[in-house]
């Protein structure tokens, strides 16, 4: 093979039809999935605090698990919510629970009745799910007061004062944290507002392509603990000790991204050996 | 979702199926079923939202605090001003947002700025004093830092200090990016592209993680059929 | 007085809504509540209208037969038909829950899920180590992205500590990440109170339409 179909070779692998790179990653995350691999999932400092924050907490005290995804960052999250519901629940645990994403209200609901049916848990003894409100800005605002001003009732149409686990409950402070699952920007609001203002201790579980912003206000200590995605998913249903859909997701995230690697490598040198060529040709 | 693999829910899950392939096929090219599956979508959705916002927020913060306020008005007890007062926070907040619908005359679209304006300025009011807490004070706070720990905390620390007050001088546009201030916003620029190239890596993840969802869908579907035919 | 009125209204309630914040008296918190509350419920309409405007557009389509007006008459019967079940048979109504699990839950998912063969395919076409900035950004999201997978422990578990993959990511996580996006925040700090500030002394009044009001 002669210098120049060589190249025309490189130049022929950086101009491939994307839907062969398609077909490439639909392979190579459908098949892992038909096996179990089981790749060790090592635990990170910032999902550490959440889970021992939760674990210390004595049985019968409130946490507020406001959830904002919705069907489109489900994948990601709702692994992580039933993780985090699963753990409430087998301490013992109260949850109020909010869904101020607007797509996301039924899914929501459907994965804390899921789970707190696993535990025998009760609506409106030990957990109470508001439902939704628009402008979740202003309702963050509003909750740092009074739950009952944006929620006069919860999600089935119950006043919150006839509810048992509502007396005495009355804002955030009656709340021991905040566990904010997010898929939107809306995980600011919580800061700002609910940290900012009312000085609720608050953490975030937020999709992995918002959690790097996260960071800083991990570091400044405006938040105790951040989840990223579905690898902080994985991690966290590894302390529960229950190995579910996350666990198993990170066998097939480490192939993808080990073929994603590899394309991007591949992209490279063809690059760099087309320009090279180009440079010599004098082009 | 375990659910008995009875024909209906085989039925359902089908659907699911075949509009989630529907989707998928765009890939190749658009087509017919992808266009289908999309604005059968946006139907839906929006069908979803207004079900949504009447159950879960209209009726619960107009409609029925205006009829309890309004009768409490026509039953003796309670005092007037009270009343009156309670029916005012009513009414007012639902003609504002009636006055948004005025966007669409012509003649009275001048009426839908004042909801507008009451908006903004609530929005704006909270904002400001908060987000210049919480994203610039405590920010700069936390950038004062402690040399103290181990060796790679007293790196990091440093690399923290340096490296957000070069990205802040990478942002300064108001002078000529030269000499002290060339050199500083450089290393603020490698400083922001390892944080987005940080973020890039997290994006992948993200999004193969959506497809891990779907792909675990089509094969929970392939399972409930075979379990429904072998049964 | 069609553009004063609104502009004293901005001004005014914004105002209140920045005092209140230093003033701890219960009548500053009631009205700040009521307030709240009221903008909850403007933005109920405002989001009927932005669904009016859908029904709007297809029914346009529809009744001057463009192109795919068959595909506006699917979105208008899958709208009403929801919006019916929804609104007279409740949100807990079966066939509601159905058309949410087995239809839109999905299909959302799935239009969110092609990103991920975007990303790998712009990864693939456009990520070039051209310059030193995307060298370096390159190799920051190549080690994260095997870093905080398994693959990247078991990949570099014998090497010392401070080499290992999920080490460096972490780091690169906790230092040059952390020191970019505060000063992004830092910025958007800056940048929220300055446009918060136009807005409710009336210098910002692009919000007013095209004409600034007249």
């Amino acid at each position: 093979m002669n210098d120049s179909s060589k190249i025309s070779l490189w130049e022929k692998i950086m101009q491939v039809d994307r839907r062969w790179i398609y077909l490439t990653i639909g392979i190579f995350v459908f098949l892992p999935l038909l096996f179990k691999i089981g790749l060790p999932i090592f635990i990170t400092k910032e999902v550490q605090a959440v889970y021992d924050r939760v674990d210390a907490l004595p049985p019968g005290t409130l946490v507020m698990i406001p959830c904002e995804y919705d069907p489109a960052t489900m994948a990601e999250l709702r692994p992580l919510a039933h993780a985090l519901f699963r753990h409430c629940f087998s301490k013992n645990l109260k949850i109020i629970a909010t869904a101020l994403q607007i797509e996301g209200v039924t899914l929501v609901k459907d994965d804390l009745t899921l789970i707190a049916a696993e535990y025998g848990k009760k609506h409106g003894e030990d957990y109470v799910f508001l439902g939704y409100k628009p402008y979740p800005a202003i309702v963050i605002l509003n909750m740092g007061e009074n739950f009952r001003k944006p929620f006069p009732r919860d999600y089935y149409g119950n006043e919150l004062d006839s509810l048992p686990m509502m007396q005495g409950v009355i804002n955030y402070s009656s709340c021991a944290l905040i566990i904010n699952i997010n898929a939107t920007s809306g995980a600011d609001y919580w800061i700002n507002y609910a940290n900012g203002r009312y000085k609720a201790p608050l953490a975030l579980g937020v999709t992995a392509v918002m959690a790097t912003d996260y960071y800083t206000f991990l570091a400044s200590g405006q938040i105790f603990g951040l989840i990223g995605g579905l690898k902080g998913a994985a991690e966290y249903e590894k302390m529960i000790g229950q190995s579910g859909r996350a666990a198993r997701a990170m066998d097939v995230q480490s192939i993808a991204h080990s073929v994603i690697v590899i394309l991007i490598i591949i992209g490279n040198i063809a690059y760099f050996v087309s320009r090279g060529k180009m440079r010599g040709d004098g082009r | 979702m375990t659910e008995s693999a009875n024909l209906i829910t085989i039925l359902w899950y089908t659907l699911a199926a075949f509009l989630t392939l529907a989707i998928f096929s765009f890939l190749y090219k658009d087509n017919p079923f992808y266009r289908l599956a999309e604005h059968l979508i946006v139907g839906i959705s929006a069908g979803y939202w207004i079900a949504v916002l009447y159950h879960t927020s209209l009726k619960d913060l107009w409609l029925e605090p205006m009829a309890r306020n309004f009768s409490s008005l026509f039953t003796p007890g309670g005092t007037v001003l009270q009343e009156i007062g309670l029916v005012i926070t009513n009414v007012v907040p639902g003609i504002l947002g009636l006055m948004m619908f005025m966007r669409f005359s012509s003649k009275l679209a001048w009426l839908s700025r004042w909801p507008i304006a009451f908006y903004l300025a609530i929005t704006a009011g909270v904002a400001l004093p908060l987000y210049l807490q919480s994203f610039t004070v405590r920010q700069m706070q936390a950038s004062m830092i402690n040399l103290s720990g181990s060796v790679r905390d007293i790196i990091g620390d440093i690399i923290i200090i340096t490296g957000t007050i070069s990205g802040l001088a990478y942002f300064y546009f108001s002078m000529e990016h030269k000499g002290m201030i060339g050199g500083v916003a450089k290393v603020g620029i490698w400083i922001l592209m390892i944080g987005f190239g940080a973020t890039f890596g997290y994006t992948v993840m993200s999004r193969i993680s959506l497809l891990i969802g779907r792909f675990d869908f089509l094969i929970e579907w392939l399972r409930l059929l075979t379990s429904y035919a072998t049964s | 007085m069609r553009r004063e009125i609104p502009l004293l209204i901005v001004f005014m309630f914004g105002l209140f809504m920045i005092v209140q914040f230093f003033v701890p008296h219960r009548s500053f918190a009631y009205f700040y509540q009521e307030f709240n509350n009221w903008t909850i419920i403007i933005g109920i309409f405002t989001m009927v209208i932005g669904i009016g405007s859908l029904i709007s557009v297809h029914a346009g389509k529809i009744k001057h037969k463009k192109s795919g007006w068959w595909y506006s008459l699917v979105t208008i019967v899958a709208l009403f038909g929801m919006s019916g079940v929804g609104l007279i048979g409740g949100m807990e109504n079966d066939l509601f829950l159905h058309l949410y699990r087995y239809g839109l839950s999905p299909v959302t998912a799935t239009m969110f899920s092609l990103l991920a063969f975007f990303i790998a395919s712009a990864a693939y076409r456009a990520f070039r180590a051209r310059t030193v900035v995307a060298t370096l950004l390159l190799a920051s999201a190549v080690i994260v992205m095997l870093g905080r997978v398994p693959i990247g422990e078991l990949m570099t578990s014998w090497l010392p500590g401070w080499l290992q993959l999920q080490n460096i990511a972490d780091f690169l996580l906790e230092a040059p990440n952390v020191a970019a996006k505060r000063a992004i925040y830092i910025g958007v700090g800056l940048g929220v109170a300055a446009v918060s500030l136009k807005i409710i002394l009336g210098i910002e009044r692009t919000w007013l339409g095209g004409d600034g009001g007249r």
